[in-house]
């Protein structure tokens, strides 16, 4: 029990020490968090009015991030599959990696969703046991499950394998390899269930899509190892900890594949919808060309996918992709499009025009994008506590050998850190 | 009170077993409310310095209490009657605290062998409006957000998408050409709304109407995406109704107060239709181009309509089987 306290102390205290720039950093992300703060006490006290959603477009960009960030939680299995299930070395070595980027994703995920609700203080109204489920007919309650069960899942597997390494002993593989296999699964089923919540909406012709789902998670497996090969670069220049240019580079080919697979997929739905101009098409050409003079997302859109098809051009030279100083700013560009494609593009259009045809447009107020910017902070500053305490255990900086004090005299005397 | 609510609705079965809830509530209420007056004569002698800045806390106190035991209501299709007839009474209470206004709020539940229907004549309605005002005067919907459960689609003859319809139009009406459609909940049989809700919030009674229990939504609006009639209504902001508009003749699953961030809608006119009254915008409806009934009763109105005209219904193929059909003459 004890050595659990410590474990934690001494990841407590890892994560409040650093250099200056981190400290700046650390202070930047706390800026935003005050902004949104600020953001919430507003929209907590006047209503959802303080937004910029009306009965017409009644999501916005809270759900929009939603969605957009349970893939990239789902993107970290792109590390897990080659690292626990094909037993790759190099990917072995930075999968915690991809499991704590998951968990800050799938906070950044529930919190967009707590943001979203007009009585946040009702919330228990859907907890099992205290509050009515309406399970299994609600695919709400659906993704209530899963993101839970592998926001948990993504919590243990570390913690365990963490816990162990701190302890200097090699994690048993017979306790946690069955709860990587489900976590491996659950992976799937988190985007697909998000997936499903839009699908399931059968009058919505721009939603109520089969490729969707298979389009979720070739978007996710793009944006999630983009953001993870930006994220490998940062911690090569700020930390001693070794990321071999091998694990970047065959990260990069298996993005590069979902990539593909997104395009496809796009492109067939972009042919489905304006080879034929019925009235379910209604809500593409809004999104791509606009509807009788409404055309607030149109540049985003085009921009989104021009940024998309370059990048991913870019990636398929080996030349250029295994050229960190091209790959990087492409992971970032991809990332950026797809972002867009899934925040803009995807839940805001299939709401303009409305059910009964009406074209009403949506534009996120201050507040919005205030608690939007605070939820982003938060989630960034959970990644960051989390890869320094994996750092820092990995590379040996904390362990339970010694006494306390003197490791982190030690550890304060190492290298600077992140 | 009690007599204008009878005079009001004509008295029905239904009435008088949801009096008999209010009564034993009432003397459960009369203790409640003694405790009350000691501890309001308390801070009285306390306060000592104005009598009436003493009450008007207390009064404040009494609605603090009320909105957190509000808070911790349950479920109100899992309340048995005790619970239900308790919770009416501090809504009542609270409607005076809050508004001044002396309202009653009756849980008449469905009668049996009802299924509510609706048929709407698009050559004669003239696109007056007059439903629209009647409904939101009728539901005591926000004054401030125009929230307005009927839309009317001003539609060029020729063309019968409701898609190609204008609903903003500010002109004199009838224009010579046009024609008028009116949308509001359909309160289908398959309702999509309710399949979506995740914590059970909105359901389908027993004599059709969706209804939706505001105090237990949590303002999610998944609902709201999922109709495919563009039904719902969210309080995006706390409603406000003038205290000398606010209709005191209220039902739990009607037109009782909302407060902001939850989700309503067309109930049907609930507080009138299960007392044998037909909705508001029937009622208002000057050309008589609105119909409503009970499917169930083969000598209805709305049965001859049915059997009797050529009738169609929006968006039949996603399978919804909305109670609400439009005809013509």
């Amino acid at each position: 029990m004890r050595s659990i306290l410590n474990f934690f102390i001494s990841g407590l205290v890892v994560v409040f020490s650093g250099s200056v720039k981190y400290y700046l950093w650390l202070g930047l992300l706390l800026t935003l968090m005050l902004f949104g703060a600020y953001g919430y006490s507003i929209q907590f006290k006047e209503g959802l009015v303080a937004t910029g959603m009306h009965d017409h477009v009644s999501w916005g960009i809270y759900i929009s991030n939603f969605i957009f960030f349970v893939g990239v939680a789902a993107g970290g299995v792109m590390l897990v599959i080659p690292a626990y299930i094909m037993k790759d070395k190099d990917f072995s070595k930075v999968v915690l990696i991809g499991e704590g980027l998951a968990v800050a994703a799938l906070v950044m995920a529930l919190m967009f969703v707590l943001a979203d609700l007009g009585g946040v203080m009702r919330f228990w109204h859907m907890l099992p046991g205290i509050g009515y489920f309406h399970f299994p007919e609600s695919m709400l309650t659906w993704d209530v499950l899963v993101l839970n069960g592998y926001l948990a899942l993504n919590l243990a597997i570390p913690a365990y394998i963490l816990y162990c390494r701190y302890n200097g002993r090699e994690p048993v593989k017979k306790i946690y390899v069955p709860f990587v296999i489900l976590s491996v699964f659950w992976a799937f089923g988190i985007h697909l269930v998000t997936a499903f919540l839009l699908v399931s909406v059968a009058a919505n012709s721009f939603w109520s899509s089969a490729i969707l789902g298979p389009r979720f998670l070739a978007s996710a497996f793009t944006a999630g190892p983009a953001l993870i090969i930006v994220i490998f670069s940062i911690i090569r220049q700020a930390s001693a900890y070794k990321i071999s240019d091998d694990t970047i580079n065959k990260l990069a080919m298996v993005m590069m594949f979902a990539a593909y697979a997104n395009l496809v997929m796009l492109f067939s739905e972009i042919f489905k919808e304006f080879y034929w101009n019925s009235e379910h098409t209604a809500h593409a050409r809004y999104l791509f060309f606009g509807l009788d003079g409404h055309h607030a997302v149109t540049p985003f859109i085009w921009s989104s996918v021009v940024s998309n098809v370059l990048a991913t051009l870019l990636i398929s030279f080996r030349r250029l992709r295994e050229n960190h100083a091209v790959l990087v700013p492409a992971c970032l560009v991809l990332f950026g499009a797809i972002w867009v494609e899934k925040g803009l593009g995807l839940v805001i259009p299939g709401f303009i025009p409305s059910q009964l045809g009406e074209i009403v447009e949506y534009l996120p107020t201050f507040v919005e994008i205030f608690v939007t910017l605070g939820i982003i902070g938060f989630g960034l500053f959970t990644l960051t506590a989390l890869l320094k305490v994996f750092i820092w255990v990995e590379t040996g900086a904390i362990s339970s050998k010694g006494g306390f004090a003197e490791q982190m005299d030690a550890a304060i005397k190492k290298k600077d850190q992140t | 009170m009690k007599d204008d609510k009878g005079n009001k609705c004509g008295g029905c079965s239904g009435c008088s077993s949801s009096d008999s809830f209010a009564d034993m509530a009432l003397k459960k209420k009369g203790s409640r409310r003694g405790a009350l007056a000691a501890l309001l004569g308390g801070a009285a002698t306390a306060a000592a310095s104005s009598a009436t800045a003493a009450i008007a806390t207390d009064e404040e106190k009494e609605l603090k209490r009320i909105k957190r035991n509000e808070f911790f209501q349950k479920y109100y299709r899992v309340m048995d009657e005790d619970e239900r007839a308790v919770t009416i009474k501090r809504f009542e209470r609270k409607s005076k605290l809050q508004y001044d206004v002396d309202a009653t709020i009756d849980d008449t539940s469905a009668r049996p062998n009802t299924l509510f229907g609706y048929a709407f004549n698009i050559s004669k309605c003239e696109g007056s409006r007059k439903c629209i005002d009647a409904c939101i005067t009728e539901n005591n919907q926000d004054r401030t957000s125009n929230m307005a459960y009927i839309k009317l689609f001003e539609m060029e003859e020729g063309i019968g998408s409701v898609h190609e319809g204008d609903s903003e139009y500010s002109h004199e009406t009838p224009v010579d050409g046009k024609y008028y459609m009116g949308t509001q909940c359909f309160h289908c049989e398959n309702p999509p709304c309710t399949k979506a809700c995740p914590t059970g919030a909105t359901w389908k009674e027993p004599d059709g109407i969706v209804v939706v229990d505001y105090n237990w939504c949590i303002g999610c609006r998944y609902c709201e995406a999922a109709c495919p009639y563009f039904a719902r209504r969210f309080n995006w902001k706390e409603p406000e109704v003038p205290k000398d508009e606010i209709n005191p003749y209220q039902h739990y699953l009607g037109n009782r107060m909302r407060t902001k961030g939850v989700m309503e809608k067309c109930t049907f006119c609930i507080q009138r239709t299960r007392k044998g009254l037909n909705p508001a915008c029937v009622e208002a409806c000057p050309t008589g181009a609105r119909v409503f009934g009970n499917l169930l009763d083969p000598d209805s109105e709305i049965r001859w309509i049915l059997a009797n005209k050529k009738v169609f219904r929006l968006k039949e193929d996603l399978g919804t089987e909305p109670k609400f059909w439009y005809y013509m003459d």
